[in-house]
């Protein structure tokens, strides 16, 4: 088994290589004086010498034009990467791991717990759906699954916005918190239900968007499941259909279920970028965007860097976990 | 259709059929081995009985009902408001109407007390004007008639989806077609191609690329859209040459892949008789419901504005109207600017959705009903 | 070649020629099922039967099951599958009876019946009764014992082995626990301790070696002879009455079939059970039988002892069948088959379904479809052939 980790991260490696040369392409958009342009501020203000300038052109390969200069660039900016020197922002004039850092956990809570609540309302309604196949629940429920994959996700966050927000008068518009009450300091309690309150609505529109594909997917296995000859064993046995539903096919349906679902964690840091922006939570995505509509070049390559190694671990991640959840992978 | 489909068609025949073509390894004397069926024996043929079951899926209908219903409204559409009214996609009009005017403002007095001054007065605006009967649906922001250019919104959406798909897939096909056949290191190159791709996070590149592309003055806003198709493109292959790849695995180890082999006929033969006919099915399906995800993608970057350039109309810009961050008064109090471009998208992603799925249920020989 | 025969498919002879439902006979045929199949489920469906609606009378008190005139159809798009199509028959009590036939014929889902276990909704008994008289002496009419009854059935009095033992068994749990769960469902009182002792106990007894490791481990460890074998030690749990092996021994090698056969030969000696054993293998009809059952294209054309079939068979199809094995003794080259297809199961001829088939057909074999005619107490056949019944019915005479 040792072996097959060490292969699949190995693996992993080569591919976020591969990424990050793609990554690095981008730089080459950069029009010859964006970095002056960007740095002339920070210049004029002292926060940077000619020297900083010159090693930022350096690193984005803007210094030496020619395949030997942008192969040198790239491997100085792979090495400053793989040691934790994601570069530095023009837009927020800090190091790129320093705001992923400072903003990433707001990003992670408002998915994790979209996560959580789509799971609980996914499988349950996947399961029900693939028992009572071509019934009407099944249609209403694969109905509603699809219009959240077809909803872009700015509309429904209007759409609430205008019925919760702004007529209904519940939820507060935007932002994290309400900027005209001022809190104690050591208010934490009514801070946090604030805050809680204000994110109400982006959490919402989040487990809306995403319920439906959890609950495709686990119908979809479900049924697989049913058809299959142990369950004919299994009513042959007498079991009740509920246990040979809960008991016998769900425990099935389970394998795929887990390797996926724990494949999405990783993905849970990278934040929501359109959603983010729109209800203005000041998380990872919301950041993101800015960075990436102003062209603050080291920050979208760190960040983009950032979510191919997040999309890669949760590759690994999903395979690891099929070696736990089915006896039919060899442990040897 | 192809083998795959014929399954179904076997469950009603018995299993020996009359080769017409050369004899299968000549065992003497029994070569054609015909069928015999009883007179009154009917059956369905493939194609039907593809069709049959899609049309029998209400949703599968209800999908295709609605797919029509927009490709009408954004290709004849425009057509006909043109010829009726002669409304154009960037014809500014301007309605006069009478409208309120708030002004606040905060000050201190010479008492030293904080006051606000609070001014109602009305005015005068020749843009956002109400649905009226002549411009059904009101105008926006800059006096374009929405309802027209819903329309236009939804022909350059459509547009660009079926042609970053067509794009897709015939890149896709090529690709798993090579990595499929040949095996090897071709196979190995390939596969690590797709795995680099897939691990790109789409959104966030989109947005670089596009805000990019948007900045660079030098490319006029006419050939963005262009641009725009090949970075969708580009990040997207990587779906339909996974699954070209995965059934061409699948088939070779087929029997009748070997049956091929035995009665002598080319390899370039081999591949477009038995591979090509039986991934379409399963190419379709994938077609289909990637449609919506391009019209998405498409939507998502017209409404930060680096998408679809303005002044063309898009349904995601249309939609940015809306955007709470511009202030609230699109959002709370003209609906008729914002709202019916997202039913649309809806719909249209919806429709593909529906008629994708429903596609796959059809293709299926295994549905129990 | 032009582009467009490229990529069209040959063309069939015979089946691209043949007439094609049309669009409204298929919505016809869709609407009909749709009727029926819901009158069914409803049915099936009902909670809290009153007994009396579904307790009957054993013709013959020796007997455990009487299949009395049993329909089962499937109600698919093509039109109305009559799977077994009057079918009757009975398994005394500790007797083997073994149905034989061609695949599609009908004798799986004779079996399938008499578990409830027909792929519902398209599939569903129709007409005619199930007679099992259970443990407790009650007789129950399969047909109409609602679902929640039928439970305490299955697995405990009638229990049944399947044709895949390589996917019968659910991969993610171990070996025990399933086994364990038959009897902690059917028996009072049992506890998980005295659960794996009888599990181990009996998988000792059907020839697994090292039965406690077996019992931890998981089916994909095991190989397809052991798992038929774990099959049947599930069967066995519970002191069946009656034991159904649908072709048990079909996918398994020649070797292993051997072993498994000569572990049912074994078991058939131990338990005071009857066996319902399905297959297309005359050999093993030979070894195991005591009563043979042949059906064809849904319906019974012989039945009778093993003695009887195997000696004096009546019906050119089970004559045919005795002569398509092949058999050392065989002074030809070529083995013999019988010409000819089964008919379309769903456009059902009125006359005898051997019809276009049989060697020795005469003229009035195009009438009517031929009754049963009684040989000997036990010795049926439908055919024409042999005149008119040369034995006098008794009380006793089953159809």
């Amino acid at each position: 088994m040792l072996k097959y980790i060490l292969k699949r991260l190995g693996l992993a490696f080569i591919i976020l290589i591969g990424a990050s040369i793609l990554i690095y392409m981008l730089s080459m958009l950069m029009p010859a004086d964006f970095i002056d342009t960007q740095t002339a501020a920070a210049l004029q203000s002292g926060a940077m010498t000619m020297d900083d300038v010159m090693r930022l052109k350096e690193l984005y390969g803007l210094a030496d034009k020619s395949f030997g200069g942008i192969m040198k660039s790239y491997f100085s900016w792979l090495k400053s990467a793989l040691s934790g020197d994601l570069g530095f922002s023009f837009l927020y004039q800090k190091p790129v791991t320093k705001v992923l850092s400072e903003y990433i956990w707001l990003s992670f809570m408002i998915a994790f717990i979209s996560y959580i609540l789509e799971i609980a309302i996914g499988i349950p309604m996947g399961i029900k759906a693939s028992v009572n196949q071509y019934s009407a629940y099944d249609y209403t429920v694969s109905v509603f699954a699809m219009m959240g994959t077809a909803l872009p996700s700015f509309f429904l966050s209007a759409l609430l916005l205008n019925v919760f927000a702004i007529k209904l008068r519940i939820f507060p518009l935007q932002g994290l918190t309400t900027a005209t009450k001022i809190f104690d300091k050591n208010a934490y309690i009514q801070i946090f239900l604030d805050k809680a309150w204000h994110l109400v609505l982006p959490i919402t529109v989040l487990t809306l968007l995403n319920a439906g594909y959890i609950m495709k997917f686990t119908r979809t296995n479900m049924l697989e499941v049913l058809n299959s000859d142990y369950i004919r064993t299994a009513r042959a046995k007498g079991l009740s259909e509920k246990a040979v539903t809960y008991k016998h096919a769900f425990r099935n349906t389970m394998i795929p279920l887990v390797t996926t679902l724990s494949g999405m964690i990783p993905g849970l840091f990278g934040g929501a970028m359109i959603t983010e922006t729109v209800f203005a939570i000041p998380g990872i995505g919301y950041m993101a965007l800015r960075a990436t509509l102003q062209g603050d070049i080291p920050f979208i390559m760190g960040y983009n860097m950032f979510l191919a190694v997040l999309t890669v671990l949760g590759m690994l991640i999903s395979d690891l976990m099929y070696m736990v959840v089915d006896p039919r992978v060899k442990l040897s | 259709m192809s083998n795959y489909l014929r399954s179904g068609l076997m469950m009603m025949t018995t299993e020996k059929e009359k080769i017409t073509e050369s004899n299968v390894n000549g065992n003497n004397g029994n070569n054609n081995i015909e069928l015999e069926l009883e007179h009154n024996f009917r059956v369905i043929s493939p194609g039907r009985m593809v069709a049959k079951r899609f049309f029998k899926s209400r949703l599968s209908v209800a999908g295709l009902i609605m797919i029509i219903f927009v490709f009408l409204f954004s290709f004849v559409g425009p057509l006909i408001v043109d010829a009726t009214w002669g409304y154009k996609e960037t014809q500014v009009f301007k309605i006069e109407r009478v409208s309120d005017m708030f002004t606040t403002a905060d000050f201190t007095g010479p008492d030293g007390m904080k006051y606000t001054y609070y001014d109602k007065s009305q005015t005068v605006i020749t843009f956002k004007a109400p649905p009226s009967k002549d411009h059904w649906l009101g105008t926006d922001t800059s006096g374009f008639d929405i309802f027209t250019r819903l329309m236009y919104g939804g022909r350059i959406s459509l547009v660009i989806s079926f042609i970053v798909i067509f794009l897709e897939t015939f890149i896709g096909i090529i690709m798993g077609g090579l990595a499929g056949y040949f095996g090897d290191w071709v196979d190995l190159l390939i596969m690590r191609l797709v795995d680099i791709f897939s691990s790109l996070p789409t959104l966030p590149i989109l947005l670089v690329l596009s805000a990019t592309i948007s900045s660079i003055e030098a490319i006029p806003p006419e050939h963005r859209i262009y641009y725009l198709m090949a970075f969708i493109t580009l990040l997207g292959w990587t779906g339909v040459a996974r699954i070209v790849r995965g059934q061409i695995l699948m088939l070779r180890e087929q029997e009748y892949m070997m049956a091929a082999t035995t009665t002598g006929i080319s390899s370039f033969h081999k591949i477009f008789r038995h591979l090509i006919p039986n991934t379409m099915p399963q190419l379709i399906v994938t077609a289909t419901l990637g449609l919506g995800g391009v019209i998405l993608y498409e939507s998502t970057l017209s409404f930060l504005g680096i998408g679809v350039p303005f002044p063309r109309a898009a349904w995601g810009s249309m939609i940015a109207l809306a955007d709470p961050a511009k202030g609230q008064d699109i959002l709370a109090n003209y609906p008729n600017m914002w709202v019916p471009a997202g039913i649309l998208i809806v719909v249209t992603v919806l429709g593909f959705s529906f008629i994708g799925d429903g596609l796959r249920d059809a293709f299926d020989p295994r549905m129990k009903r | 070649m032009g582009l467009k025969n490229f990529f069209e498919r040959k063309k069939i002879e015979g089946v691209d020629n043949t007439m094609y439902l049309t669009l409204r006979e298929e919505r016809r045929i869709s609407k009909e099922n749709n009727r029926i199949i819901k009158y069914y489920e409803r049915q099936k469906a009902r909670k809290n039967v009153p007994e009396e609606e579904y307790l009957t009378q054993m013709r013959d008190p020796n007997n455990v099951v009487e299949f009395d005139n049993l329909h089962t159809y499937f109600f698919t798009d093509v039109g109305t599958v009559k799977s077994v199509n009057g079918v009757t028959f009975d398994v005394p009590i500790g007797k083997t009876v073994g149905i034989v036939g061609e695949s599609g014929c009908g004798k799986s889902v004779t079996s399938l019946s008499l578990m409830q276990l027909v792929q519902a909704p398209t599939g569903q008994i129709v007409e005619g009764s199930i007679r099992y008289q259970a443990g407790d002496g009650k007789c129950y009419d399969i047909p109409k014992v609602p679902k929640d009854r039928m439970l305490k059935l299955r697995g405990k009095e009638i229990s049944m082995i399947f044709q895949e033992p390589m996917t019968s068994l659910n991969p993610v749990f171990r070996i025990g626990e399933q086994m364990d769960e038959v009897i902690l469902l059917h028996e009072e009182g049992a506890t998980p301790e005295i659960a794996k002792e009888r599990s181990i106990a009996m998988l000792k007894s059907v020839g697994i070696p090292m039965p406690d490791k077996i019992y931890t481990k998981y089916p994909h460890e095991l190989s397809g002879g052991m798992r038929q074998r774990v099959m049947i030690a599930m069967a066995l749990l519970c002191n069946p009455r009656l034991i159904i092996a649908d072709e048990p021994t079909t996918a398994l090698d020649v070797t292993i079939q051997a072993q498994i056969l000569e572990l049912l030969r074994e078991v058939k000696e131990r338990i005071n059970g009857s066996i319902m054993l399905i297959t297309h293998d005359l050999g093993v009809i030979a070894e195991m039988a005591d009563l043979v059952v042949v059906m064809y294209a849904g319906r019974i054309i012989e039945k009778g002892t093993v003695r009887e079939i195997f000696h004096d068979p009546k019906h050119p199809y089970t004559i045919g069948l005795m002569r398509s094995k092949p058999s050392g003794k065989l002074k030809d080259n070529r083995l013999y088959s019988i010409k000819g297809q089964v008919p379309n199961p769903i456009n059902m001829p009125d006359h005898c379904y051997f019809l276009n088939r049989c060697d020795m057909a005469m003229d009035i074999c195009h009438g009517e479809y031929p009754k049963m005619i009684q040989y000997s107490p036990t010795h049926f056949a439908a055919c024409y052939l042999c005149g008119e019944s040369s034995f006098p019915k008794n009380d006793l005479a089953k159809e």
